[in-house]
């Protein structure tokens, strides 16, 4: 344990020290970025959802996207995984130039989103959920499928990683449950698990505490520092400002399709433009229940 | 009033020959609606692409009936791939939409003048179609009947063939069902965008469910063929696909025996309900009706059945209820 502690702090830290240099500002550029967008752009109709100049996303860190409602932040995340097509712009991925690329095959080479409108597959077990997500199983070939022999042994192994999984979140006494039947918590909880199960190297997770009631917040909050000590890359669209604070290396602001700010959570969520994107201009509110929260300390317990 | 014509006849055809062509086609739907979730209201495409392959190898081209089949699973491919690459990308109902238009287009021009000399125009292929089949019959040549079963030597060793041609695709859809293709086909069936974000190719797995669905229900053509003996166009109309559809909800939707089980009923319905009208008609026992009037009465009975089950039975006999209590999303 003490070992584990050590790796974690020092992941964390890492993480904190690459980005401390980092000047605050829209579409800086970072020391590691394991994506880069430029000139990406959607629109619907007369609207243009999403107009992004350039971003950078940091490698093992925690990026937080926020910004009001209809900002563009699902829409960007639709373009970046292959889910939306974007009318122009180009995107990185590992220094792998992605646009256009098919989403299964994004989410083959370790960009796995999550959505802000959960999908669990009703209809099928927790377990066959969690199955569904490991890669490169023999018995998903048609042919391979109908000899067992092939793929037992590997069904097995995935079997046991997915029972480990859902037992960090808290689901192991639903494995053999339909999917259908869980909350709306527990399905977040679920399809989080799912999308480890597919070894991403960017995890995209699209409102994750929605919905979700304060304990387990916490305890959601701990699996995400997790994926980071792990070195999985996290970038995640969240409404709750105190969550932002408590978790985020970084956080980007988005606000009418563009980016409006970047910074540590700490400089954000004092900029002016942000609070005004927020809020509206003129305004004497703060951006978290205990103002405090944003500039002091972490505890931010928002319940 | 004879009891015994009326249950004799209502089980030889339960278990006959055409329980196997639909129950064939079934299976086929069960892959592709009932797992995979894709709506193919064209099946009937695929059995007529079955029928028509032994008819045009083996009366045409004078071929071997062996040729014939191996012919029919090729354009069932086809089909599928010509039917599933456009359409597989959309939303649902383009499939269905699709479907539905080409088997109807299959039919009209199998039928039309044009191919009358390959294909037989409106009046099919009719001649020794199953005769390479009918030759490896080992039943004794005296043969006469079962002492229930009223088939002739010839359709009870298509009745044989037909069931276990129709065990060996069941144990196919098991063994690839409780696969990780079938977990896969499955998680296409609840949320396709979820299982793409778990990088899966979707489409490529939507199209081999697209194809082995058709290539089981080319199989229910070929029985078709082989037993009759003939091929018409017109018996390849929209309401084949339906009645598989009826059959697949009877015995319920993804349930690897829900094809046969619903097949075996609605045979019964279909049969029973026909044999009992018409007798009681025959004995007087109905005079509101005519004996022309049970072909179309025996179809609304299987209606009126099939709205109750939907009401008091929607996962149909062997579905789990627990499933469908669950919301899709
Ligand atoms: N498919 C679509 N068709 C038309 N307009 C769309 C579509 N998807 C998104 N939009 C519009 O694009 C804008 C951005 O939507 P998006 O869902 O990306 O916002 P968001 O930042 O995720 O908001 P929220 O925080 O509420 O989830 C909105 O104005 C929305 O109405
Ligand atoms: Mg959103």
């Amino acid at each position: 344990m003490p070992n584990d502690q050590a790796v974690s702090n020092s992941m964390a830290a890492s993480a904190h020290a690459a980005l401390s240099t980092v000047e605050p500002r829209p579409g800086v550029p970072k020391p590691d970025p394991i994506m880069v967008a430029d000139h990406v752009r959607r629109s619907f109709g007369g609207l243009t959802a999403v107009n992004v100049e350039h971003v950078e996303i940091q490698r093992g860190a925690i990026t937080a996207l926020i910004g009001p409602n209809g900002a563009g932040k699902t829409t960007f995340f639709n373009l970046i995984t292959g889910f939306d097509d974007a009318n122009e712009g180009t995107w990185t991925f590992n220094g792998r130039q992605v646009a256009g690329t098919a989403p299964y095959k994004l989410a083959r080479i370790g960009m796995v989103r999550t959505f802000q409108l959960t999908k669990a597959l009703s209809r099928m077990t927790v377990i066959d959920n969690m199955r569904l997500g490991a890669k490169h199983q023999t018995g998903e070939r048609f042919f391979a499928a109908i000899l067992p022999f092939l793929w037992n042994s590997q069904e097995k192994s995935v079997g046991e990683r997915a029972m480990g999984l859902l037992e960090r979140f808290n689901l192991h006494e639903k494995v053999e449950d339909f999917a259908g039947s869980l909350s709306g918590g527990q399905r977040k909880l679920l399809e989080m698990a799912r999308a480890l199960m597919a070894d991403p190297e960017l995890i995209m997770l699209d409102e994750p505490m929605a919905g979700v009631n304060p304990a387990l917040k916490q305890s959601l909050l701990g699996h995400i520092k997790t994926m980071r000590e792990e070195g999985t890359t996290v970038l995640f669209v969240e409404h709750d400002m105190d969550m932002v604070h408590d978790i985020s290396d970084w956080v980007i602001v988005m606000a009418q399709g563009e980016v409006i700010a970047e910074g540590p959570p700490d400089t954000v969520m004092k900029d002016q433009a942000v609070i005004d994107a927020y809020l509206g201009a003129h305004h004497e509110a703060q951006l978290t229940e205990t103002g405090e929260s944003l500039t002091e300390s972490s505890d931010g317990d928002s319940a | 009033m004879d009891w015994t014509f009326v249950l004799t006849q209502t089980l030889t055809q339960a278990i006959g020959i055409q329980a196997i062509i639909y129950c064939l086609a079934a299976i086929g739907l069960n892959v592709q609606f009932g797992y995979t979730g894709l709506l193919n209201f064209g099946q009937v495409a695929f059995v007529a692409a079955g029928s028509y392959a032994v008819g045009v190898i083996v009366l045409t081209f004078d071929l071997s009936l062996w040729l014939a089949i191996v012919v029919g699973i090729v354009v069932a491919l086809v089909i599928a791939l010509i039917l599933g690459i456009p359409t597989l990308r959309l939303r649902a109902d383009y499939l269905a939409i699709v479907t539905i238009a080409f088997s109807e287009l299959v039919r009209l021009t199998v039928r039309s003048i044009a191919f009358k000399d390959v294909l037989g125009g409106a009046q099919g292929l009719n001649g020794k179609l199953g005769q390479d089949f009918h030759d490896t019959n080992p039943l004794p040549a005296d043969f006469q009947s079962l002492p229930v079963l009223s088939w002739t030597r010839q359709d009870l060793w298509v009745v044989i063939v037909g069931w276990i041609v129709v065990a060996l695709f069941t144990l196919l859809v098991w063994l690839l069902v409780r696969s990780p293709w079938g977990r896969i086909v499955r998680g296409i069936r609840e949320d396709e965008a979820a299982v793409v974000s778990l990088g899966k190719n979707v489409f490529a797995y939507k199209l081999q469910a697209l194809m082995l669905g058709g290539v089981i229900g080319a199989f229910g053509g070929i029985v078709w063929a082989v037993a009759k003996q003939s091929v018409q166009p017109d018996t390849f109309r929209p309401e084949f696909t339906f009645f598989a559809y009826t059959i697949l909800l009877l015995g319920g939707a993804a349930r690897v025996f829900g094809p046969i089980v619903g097949a075996i009923l609605f045979w019964i319905i279909l049969a029973g309900t026909g044999e009992f009208l018409g007798q009681a008609i025959q004995a007087g026992w109905i005079d509101f009706l005519q004996p022309t009037d049970v072909g179309n009465i025996r179809f609304v009975l299987m209606g009126s059945g099939l709205i109750a089950l939907m009401v008091f039975r929607p996962q149909g006999i062997f579905g789990d209820r627990r499933e469908l209590a669950l919301d899709a999303k």
